[in-house]
């Protein structure tokens, strides 16, 4: 079976002055292309940390971890910026849009530092906007959306140049619950009709309903794998 | 960086410069006035520096001058010269443009009551046009009809000195030829206005032949004063003059009036130090409301390191958002520099100061003049400092790392 993410052994100390927490022990994950994944947990127990290691924002302590095929832990900073240009997609909590582009700016950003020429550019993003429900709103800036709306652009953003993986770190943490059924809804929608495999964190059980598997972490350890349909 | 990119960064850059408008206003504004002091203070500084140096090549000096080796540091009768042929046939060959022969030594002139040490200047009328003061500076009477004119051109402050006045005759004493006192009654035909002072009491004007004549020297002459297209650039009519003058001593201006030329230097350096005190004020600002920006925007650099932007497009960025300031803010304080020269056209009048300025040689009535090589100076100054200062806050954008920026609250 072909993975999308492999993690061997990883481990994550922070360290501050004289002060060592341990965020991650010893996880080993494989997950499948296309997979629907959560991983669920109370707050600190290393969710967004695994997040983060295997979207290359930040290194491993120990351990191997490879995304599509690149060990990620090995990568410097100009080739992770490449990878995740190229083959990873984010979403997060708080959004994260571009305050001073519009919902068609912000979803064509990263088409624009890929090369994509302008009409196609302009064409993916209005395709995109639309799939998600915004259809009419791309001229607005993020200021001038609602939180579920703003949630849609960073889904949009994040699947339109087609990635292999889309890390989505809490993304329905700040929406009200029919509006974090309905963005589940579309990640669920994107995952099967883009071929875009999903990682995402939560400690909401509706959203956990959604994933095709849930891991459970615990103290920085997977004390739960188990496959759901 | 792609060219391709350019217009993703600069959209960025631009949007965000705007999004605190009052800060970005200010900052544009400190550039702005930054800049106009700059250009302002050079056009007033170069423009009294200009009339410093007109007027004093116009007071007898030209743009060289040609003398007998000695004369410059005894101007007396004695050392004199005839021009030789290769010399004459120079003079009437480009680049020189005006020229005239003139016997200047010095002298006495007594009137019925007084009498005063001057120069006697004994002058062809029709050559001192385009190259001295004395042929537009007869207030009363008039001017001189030829080398031969037995009339006399008294300074306005003189003829009040020697309680003489318009048609009253004066006696001119000097040393001729043969070491002989060789005097001479002249009628005052015309009364002359100067600036500075100096010369009204200084100088006193008669035809060249009759000046001749009364020291005996014949048809020699004491200096030869010449005027070149290009002030600032007698030098190639000065060589050409140099080849053909022989043993007769050649200067440009810069020789015969080194103070003027000091002054000018000091006047660039002060200038240069205004462009650096006005910079650092500027750069500090600069710095400070880049560095804010940077700041304010941690997590957006995150984020763009995280759907990634590589670092040197973040550098790129706050550079071009540097940069548009800097443009905002040259191209403003540039227009209202010129708004202000321009409003001046008419001078500035400073005759409560008259004296006191009088005595450092500078005119009354101040004439901005904006020069291109000081707009120049100050905008390639501002620019590039600007852009220099502004590494730091841009180096600070590119390395923060994605994890901790984005988490940031």
């Amino acid at each position: 079976m072909e993975h999308t993410v492999i993690c061997r052994n990883v481990s994550k100390i922070y360290r501050q002055d004289a002060v060592s927490v341990q965020a991650l022990t010893d996880i080993n994950l494989e997950i499948p292309r296309l997979d629907f994944v959560c991983l669920s947990g109370p707050s600190g127990s290393g969710k967004s940390t695994l997040l983060n290691l295997i979207g290359g924002l930040d290194k491993p302590t120990s351990g191997e971890i490879t995304v599509d095929g690149a060990r990620v832990d090995l990568l410097d900073k100009g080739a992770l910026a490449k990878l995740r240009l190229h083959r990873l997609g984010f979403v997060f909590q708080s959004y994260n849009l571009i305050p001073v582009l519009t919902a068609r700016e912000n979803v064509e950003f990263v088409m624009q530092l890929q090369g994509v020429r302008a009409v196609e550019r302009s064409e993916k993003a209005r395709d995109i906007l639309k799939e998600v429900g915004l259809d009419g709103l791309e001229d607005r800036r993020p200021g001038e959306l609602s939180g579920g709306q703003q949630q849609r652009v960073a889904v949009a953003r994040a699947i339109v140049s087609q990635p292999s993986l889309v890390l989505a770190d809490e993304p329905t943490a700040n929406l009200d619950s029919k509006t974090a059924e309905n963005l589940m809804q579309l990640l669920r929608h994107m995952n099967r009709e883009h071929g875009v495999t999903f990682i995402f964190s939560t400690h909401d059980r509706l959203v956990m309903d959604f994933s095709r598997r849930l891991i459970t972490l615990h103290d920085g350890r997977i004390v739960d794998d188990r496959k759901r349909e | 960086m792609r060219l391709a990119d350019l217009p993703l960064l600069t959209t960025l850059a631009w949007r965000n410069l705007w999004r605190h408008t009052r800060r970005t206003a200010v900052m544009v504004f400190a550039l702005a006035l930054g800049v106009w002091s700059m250009v302002t203070l050079a056009s007033l500084v170069r423009g009294s520096m200009e009339q410093q140096i007109t007027k004093e090549i116009l007071n007898l000096t030209g743009h060289a001058q040609i003398h007998a080796r000695a004369y410059p540091d005894d101007p007396a009768v004695a050392h004199r010269f005839r021009p030789a042929p290769a010399l004459d046939q120079a003079l009437r060959q480009s680049p020189i443009g005006a020229w005239s022969a003139r016997v200047r030594v010095p002298a006495v002139v007594s009137s019925e009551r007084e009498s005063a040490g001057v120069m006697l200047v004994g002058i062809d009328p029709a050559g001192e046009r385009g190259l001295s003061f004395i042929p537009q500076a007869v207030t009363a009477g008039r001017y001189l009809d030829s080398p031969d004119d037995p009339g006399l051109l008294l300074g306005r402050k003189l003829a009040e000195q020697l309680e003489t006045a318009l048609g009253r005759r004066v006696v001119l004493m000097s040393q001729d030829a043969g070491d002989q006192i060789a005097d001479r009654g002249f009628r005052v035909v015309g009364i002359f206005d100067a600036d500075p002072q100096a010369m009204e009491t200084g100088y006193v004007f008669i035809g060249r032949g009759i000046a001749q004549r009364m020291l005996k020297i014949g048809a020699e002459v004491s200096e030869i004063a010449v005027m070149t297209p290009d002030r600032k650039r007698p030098q190639a009519a000065v060589a050409g003059l140099r080849a053909a003058a022989g043993d007769l001593d050649v200067a440009p201006w810069t020789e015969v009036q080194p103070l003027l030329v000091l002054t000018e230097k000091i006047n660039n350096v002060v200038l240069l130090i205004w462009f650096a005190v006005v910079f650092a004020a500027m750069a500090f600002g600069l710095v400070n409301t880049l560095l804010m920006a940077v700041f304010e925007r941690t997590r957006e650099f995150g984020l763009f390191q995280a759907l990634g932007m590589p670092p040197r497009y973040i550098l790129g960025q706050v550079l071009i958002e540097s940069l548009m300031l800097l443009v905002v803010g040259l191209v403003l304080g540039n227009a209202a520099a010129w708004a202000t020269v321009a409003s001046l056209k008419g001078g500035i009048d400073l005759s409560a100061f008259a004296e006191g300025l009088e005595m450092v040689g500078v005119s009354p009535v101040i004439y901005p003049a904006l020069a291109g090589s000081d707009m120049a100076a100050a905008n390639i100054i501002v620019m590039t400092l600007g852009v220099l200062a502004s590494l730091y806050p841009a180096w600070r954008a590119s390395r923060y790392v994605p994890v901790e920026a984005i988490t940031r609250v």
